[in-house]
């Protein structure tokens, strides 16, 4: 599926146009990727979100989008892509989390009309670990898709700077 | 051709071995792969071993994949080579760029091993 809105940057039509848009591209990069259906959470988790994939976005749509979710779901996720045990993981679960932030970006600005040529993606950073705080040195706002991985939440941003 | 000897290029060693798998999946019959993190590396590769199938991801660091197809058609080991390129940008201007360039295929990530067999499997004239 491919649709084709038009670029809109405030904050209420960017929620209402492109928060379906990036589920959409979330939950395309599972199917095919990993071969999963990610579902809706029935409610809040404590679960701790201790890795985070994040792809920058420049050009006419400037922003972070990113990845956040538990260690373990990390390694579930580069088991799946790479169909080997978990003990068979070790570093490149980053690489892996990082490859999928960035299949989600490029998912995501592909639906989008005009921004294919008009937005450049960076290279994949991951941060292990939950001490840490991100700041924005520009005015954003963000759009959030909340599902499940295999039971577990995974959190899909995507900070756009106005 | 039964068998084909592939280079696979892209700077994700994760995403490596998940083209090497839906290469396999798509029921193409790999004899050898060789990998490569770059451009460079896989120009490297190319001057020492002939290949029937190589495929690149574009946005890579040291030497990007568009440059690297274009250099290719000074490797003796890479003539008729088919190229296919695999990558996140999918826009209009990326897919011309990469035919421009030499490559004889494009698939946008994210793919599945289907979406491998109807790009590499023409080009390769093997049956699978």
């Amino acid at each position: 599926m491919n649709t084709r809105p038009e670029v809109r940057r405030d904050e209420q039509s960017a929620q209402e146009t492109w928060g379906p848009l990036l589920e959409l591209s979330v939950r395309e990069v599972f199917e095919l990727m990993l071969g999963c259906t990610l579902t809706a959470p029935e409610g809040p988790s404590d679960e701790t979100l201790d890795i985070i994939a994040m792809v920058g976005l420049a050009g006419q749509l400037c922003g972070v989008m990113s990845v956040h979710c538990s260690t373990k779901s990390g390694t579930s996720m580069a088991c799946n892509m790479l169909g080997v045990e978990a003990d068979q993981v070790g570093s490149e679960m980053c690489d892996a989390m990082g490859e999928i932030c960035n299949m989600i970006a490029g998912n995501f600005k592909n639906k989008i009309a005009g921004l294919g040529d008009g937005c450049l993606l960076s290279v994949p950073t991951v941060i292990t670990g939950s001490d840490y705080s991100l700041r924005s040195l520009t005015n954003t706002h963000a759009l959030e898709v909340r599902l499940l991985f295999e039971g577990s939440p995974i959190v899909i941003t995507l900070q756009i700077h106005t | 051709m039964n068998s084909v000897r592939a280079l696979i290029v892209d700077d994700s060693s994760v995403m490596r071995k998940i083209v090497e798998r839906c290469v396999r999946q798509a029921g193409i019959d790999l004899s050898s792969v060789f990998q490569a993190g770059n451009g460079a590396e896989a120009l490297a590769i190319l001057a020492e071993n002939k290949v029937e199938l190589i495929l690149c991801d574009i946005n890579m660091p040291v030497m990007d994949g568009l440059e690297f197809v274009k250099k290719l058609s000074s490797v003796e080991n890479a003539k008729g080579v088919p190229v296919i390129m695999i990558t996140t940008e999918g826009s209009e201007s990326h897919v011309v760029q990469a035919l421009s360039a030499g490559a004889r295929g494009y698939i946008r990530k994210p793919f599945t091993a289907e979406h491998v067999r109807d790009s590499v499997v023409p080009l390769l004239r093997v049956k699978v």
